[in-house]
């Protein structure tokens, strides 16, 4: 895989190196300055509509790094991702209709839950490898909007009628009128933000290379010491993390919870948004969630008679012409760039 | 390049045409047209109802060729939710939010409806004629700007329970029901008539998956029971498979059949014609393979429009039917409007329709609504199936006013 060129290998820097390799900092703080722009401007430029779907985006990719993080940095395939992005949507749903709490206080309660499922999902996947736990993982996409619809639950999720709450406003302290959706654009990019760098920093560090290394050969992992086993299911959980607080997210983006808005086509979408975006690849997974959020729009608007198969060949010339996602082809303009330089 | 006598001219129109100026303050009309919002399941499990939407597109064509409303044509905005709740706010934030339409026109499906119908009145934009039988979108206290079409599925229960009570004084029922809202309201329904303290002694439930392959089991529990009566609250393709079971395990009780699977060709010939006779439903719209319209003026209406405006549909298609039933009450709500595009306006006429006759509609059943009632058609006419076609029998009934 080519995610694992990008790590460097320890040992190989030498300890005295005066200046680091790659960028000088100005360029870094450029990128950073960049990016901030990037991702603050369109509160302000875009009408509330088009921010509302870059919301939901956000928050899609989001919950596409959750699965790339144990699919695709881990190899344990999964399909059944939107459970876990469902659990978090509950969480957050149930604790704010019902206890009244406020949505930043339900967003760890919410990543607990989901690590602690997570975890539990983890042990059977130690058994099942490959196929087996697709297969495994997808039982749990199919059943569980029926669990949420269960009557012994039902005082709780609302049964099939679902849940209502609202977003959170923005603060008083905040300068300026935000709109709510201009707020929750915010809350978004911010809580994404976060989640986004504790990931690629736990991927970049030594776990991250322990996880590679499983995926890549756990045999030969295991023989220089890594315990495997651990590493796997602490990545299911981070995984389930990562995707339940995006789940959290889009119940008060969209502010409304029903079994129907977990179907199983959440999982496949999520897996859909990891492939396109690039294998495990960080930054890859936001371009996934642009692409799974986007694209069925732009099928719609080019037909409204099969957009299903309009979807379908644009994905296969994603596919097509980019092999290896968008994280790819960033790859490869950056590679071309600096072999100019 | 625009001269002198261009600008003049456009000043002296537009000053003297000061409707039109007001138009444009309106949300969603503009001089020419007016813009009207809906979101169908063209995509995903129940892409079957995009018939509906289709067979609207076609009727809002054949109005912009014939007719206007006050020199206005309607432009009919139509999108995609594939029935996923987050789809359809994402869809209706665009039509309200960009769009920007004057209102939402039988969008369909209840979780996709619930998912919306707080955005649209906290907006105070209509979201009229909504496409699901829940008992819900009558509550005009609550959601002033949200209105149902058809008879609630509470109301077909109590139908189905006052008419049970009145044929037996003594009965064991048991109810086979899809276990979300549609099923859980024909349980409601009946309940509301047959009382609470009687309903819990004497009937027995039993809940059926949409995924099940089968409601085999639940039949051969429910008889097992001895229930002699039995509400089948299922979608067509259980509904044909629950009656095609109860009549091969010889299990003979009066049957109430939910008029969501009364099709002939989808659930009556499948289940086997003959092991359906004596089955009990209800209906409000005319059928097209029922033979009492053959030549009726209303349903050749309708196979006119389909010939002439979308040849590719099947009449024998309910939806088409309940499609154009639909476009006929749009025409009479903007016709009413009399060239008063606001939202309030367009919600008053909505709420005033009057005893409004629709070419699909059973002999005596009207359009009603008044300010404080938005459930517009609430009567239907009971039918027996016959081994080959529903014969409807008694008068209009109402349900109960619970």
């Amino acid at each position: 895989m080519s995610a694992s060129e990008n790590v460097a290998i320890p040992g190989t820097i030498p300890q005295a190196v005066p200046v680091r390799r790659g960028m000088p900092a100005w360029q870094v703080a450029l990128v950073v300055l960049g990016g901030l722009v990037v991702a603050i401007a369109p509160a302000f430029v875009l009408e509330s509509f088009p921010l509302f779907q870059l919301t939901m985006a956000v928050i899609m990719g989001l919950a596409v790094l959750g699965l790339n993080m144990v699919t695709g940095f881990n190899g344990q395939i999964s399909l059944g991702h939107g459970a876990f992005f469902a659990l978090g949507a509950y969480a957050t749903a149930i604790l704010m209709s019902h206890l009244d709490w406020s949505f930043w206080a339900t967003l760890p309660v919410s990543a607990a839950v989901c690590g602690v499922v997570g975890y539990g999902i983890g042990f059977p996947a130690l058994r099942l490898g490959g196929l087996y736990l697709a297969l495994t993982t997808f039982s749990l996409a199919v059943a569980v909007p029926q669990i949420l619809k269960h009557k012994s639950i039902e005082d709780w999720t609302g049964g099939v009628q679902g849940l209502f709450l609202v977003k959170p406003d923005a603060p008083a302290w905040m300068p300026g009128a935000l709109t709510p959706d201009q707020w929750m654009y915010f809350v978004a990019v911010g809580v994404a933000g976060v989640c986004f760098l504790l990931c690629w920093n736990l991927i970049r560090g030594r776990i991250g290379r322990a996880l590679m290394a499983t995926r890549d050969h756990q045999t030969a992992a295991e023989a220089m010491g890594m315990d495997t086993a651990t590493l796997k299911t602490r990545a299911f959980a981070v995984s389930a993390i990562v995707t339940g607080i995006a789940g959290s997210l889009s119940a008060v983006a969209v502010e409304f919870v029903a079994p129907d808005s977990f179907s199983l086509m959440v999982s496949i979408t999520l897996f859909v948004g990891m492939v396109v975006g690039g294998v495990a690849s960080i930054l890859g997974s936001l371009f996934g969630g642009l692409f799974v959020l986007f694209v069925p729009n732009i099928a719609e608007a080019i037909s409204k008679a099969a957009p299903g198969v309009i979807y379908g060949i644009l994905l296969i010339a994603f596919l097509f012409i980019l092999p290896d996602g968008f994280a790819g082809l960033l790859r490869r303009i950056a590679g071309r760039l600096r072999g100019r330089g | 390049m625009l001269g002198r006598r261009q600008i003049l001219a456009a000043a002296a129109g537009a000053l003297a045409t000061p409707s039109l100026v007001r138009a444009e303050e309106t949300v969603g009309v503009t001089a020419g047209e007016i813009r009207i919002g809906n979101i169908m399941p063209y995509s995903g499990p129940n892409s079957a109802y995009g018939v509906i939407g289709k067979t609207e597109q076609a009727f809002v064509r054949m109005l912009n060729e014939t007719t206007s409303f006050a020199g206005r044509k309607i432009n009919f905005l139509s999108y995609d939710d594939g029935f996923s709740p987050p789809k359809t706010v994402e869809q209706a934030r665009r039509l309200i939010d960009q769009d920007k339409v004057a209102f939402l026109f039988n969008t369909l499906g209840t979780p996709t409806n619930n998912a919306i119908q707080r955005y649209c009145n906290q907006r105070k934009v209509p979201q009229l004629f909504v496409a699901t039988g829940a008992d819900k979108w009558g509550n005009w206290q609550d959601f002033p700007w949200t209105m149902g079409w058809q008879p609630s599925y509470r109301t077909e229960a109590q139908i189905y329970a006052k008419h049970l009570l009145a044929e037996r004084r003594d009965f064991r029922l048991a109810i086979v029901y899809q276990n979300d809202d549609f099923g859980k309201d024909y349980i409601a329904g009946l309940r509301d008539v047959i009382g609470a303290e009687r309903f819990d002694r004497s009937t027995k439930t039993a809940s059926f998956e949409i995924t099940d392959p089968t409601p085999d089991s639940q039949i051969l529990s429910l008889q097992g029971s001895g229930a002699d009566v039995l509400m089948i609250a299922l979608g067509p393709k259980a509904a044909a498979q629950a009656i095609r079971k109860v009549h091969d395990i010889g299990w003979q009780p009066l049957r109430y059949l939910t008029n969501v699977s009364l099709s002939v060709g989808a659930v009556m010939q499948p289940a086997g014609a003959e092991k359906g006779v004596g089955i009990i439903t209800s209906g409000y719209l005319k059928e097209q393979g029922d033979a009492a319209w053959r030549e009726d003026a209303g349903m050749n209406e309708v196979r006119a429009f389909v010939r002439q405006w979308m040849p590719e549909a099947d009449l024998n298609d309910s939806n088409v039917v309940y499609g154009y039933g639909l476009g006929c009450t749009l025409r009479q709500v903007l016709t009413q409007c009399e060239g008063n595009f606001s939202r309030e306006n367009i919600l008053r006429q909505a709420a005033g329709l009057r005893e409004v006759a629709l070419p699909v509609l059973l002999p005596g059943i009207t359009l009603q609504t008044g300010p404080q009632d938005y459930r517009p058609i609430q009567k239907m006419q009971l039918q027996r199936w016959d081994g080959a076609s529903w014969v409807r029998f008694g008068g209009l009934i109402e349900g109960a006013s619970v």
